[in-house]
């Protein structure tokens, strides 16, 4: 297999395609397959040695993330999504990338629920990204040929 | 993996929570909570054993705060560290009762 990159296609690619170090998941995108999706991210976070605290917080940033795509990206179908997860060491952090075919969305476009509100005037919705915003050092969205693509990254060392 | 424990005296319901509060077990604590909070006035809640809580569990304790709001109390008891900073960071906290 030959892969020839020119300059400019390869920079266009270098975010779909994976990373050489990248573990990546591919799966049908369901809600039923979380449990699936969150022992491969938990897998990969404990041989970064990621502190426990720190991996919950980013187990419930991705949930959000793939409980979404599962909900919406393909409705009334059911699609692909791929997750990787790459670690990388200097400095210690962790970027998990979710990737879909599915409606074009912009998750991080989406206002932040007013977080002072009392119980009776809050809303059940519209946390789920704002968890992952709060929790993640960066969430990044592209839209590039055809693919929703969710960046997240945290710093492992605080 | 979620367990419900459930214990009752009169009016007064303490539900021990363990396990993952996430997307496919928070439907069941929804139903178990519904089924249960009728005439209920004081509602405790016991994190002790809660590992792990995301948007979805969060959704549902909003929701059964609603509802204690209009019949008596709710409280949380037992919350680790981990579990209380999710609560800081979406400003639960501020809702919800933790002792």
């Amino acid at each position: 297999m030959t892969h020839i990159f020119g300059s400019s296609e390869s920079r266009e690619q270098s975010l779909v395609l994976p990373a050489a170090n990248a573990a990546k998941l591919e799966l049908e995108a369901s809600v039923e397959a979380l449990p699936q999706v969150l022992a491969f991210l938990e897998e990969q976070l404990e041989q970064a040695d990621c502190p426990m605290k720190l991996q919950m917080q980013i187990s419930i940033a991705a949930e959000e993330i793939y409980v979404n795509i599962a909900h919406y990206a393909y409705a009334p179908q059911t699609g692909m999504a791929t997750v990787e997860v790459e670690t990388s060491a200097e400095p210690r952090s962790v970027t998990i990338r979710f990737i879909d075919g599915g409606k074009p969305f912009d998750p991080t476009g989406k206002a932040d629920p007013d977080v002072t509100l009392s119980a009776d005037e809050r809303e059940i919705g519209g946390l789920g990204i704002f968890m992952t915003k709060k929790i993640m050092d960066d969430v990044v969205y592209e839209y590039r040929d055809g693919k929703n693509i969710l960046t997240l990254k945290k710093r492992l060392d605080a | 993996m979620l367990n419900i424990n459930k214990t009752q005296e009169n009016t007064a319901l303490t539900v021990a929570l363990g396990g993952r509060l996430d997307t496919t077990t928070a439907p069941q604590l929804e139903k178990e909570l519904r089924a249960s909070m009728e005439g209920i006035t004081a509602l405790t809640l016991d994190m002790a054993e809660l590992e792990y809580i995301s948007s979805a569990g969060l959704r549902v304790l909003l929701s059964a705060q609603k509802t204690m709001n209009r019949q008596g109390e709710m409280t949380l008891i037992h919350v680790n560290e981990t579990i209380q900073e999710i609560f800081e960071v979406t400003g639960f906290s501020d809702i919800l009762t933790i002792k």
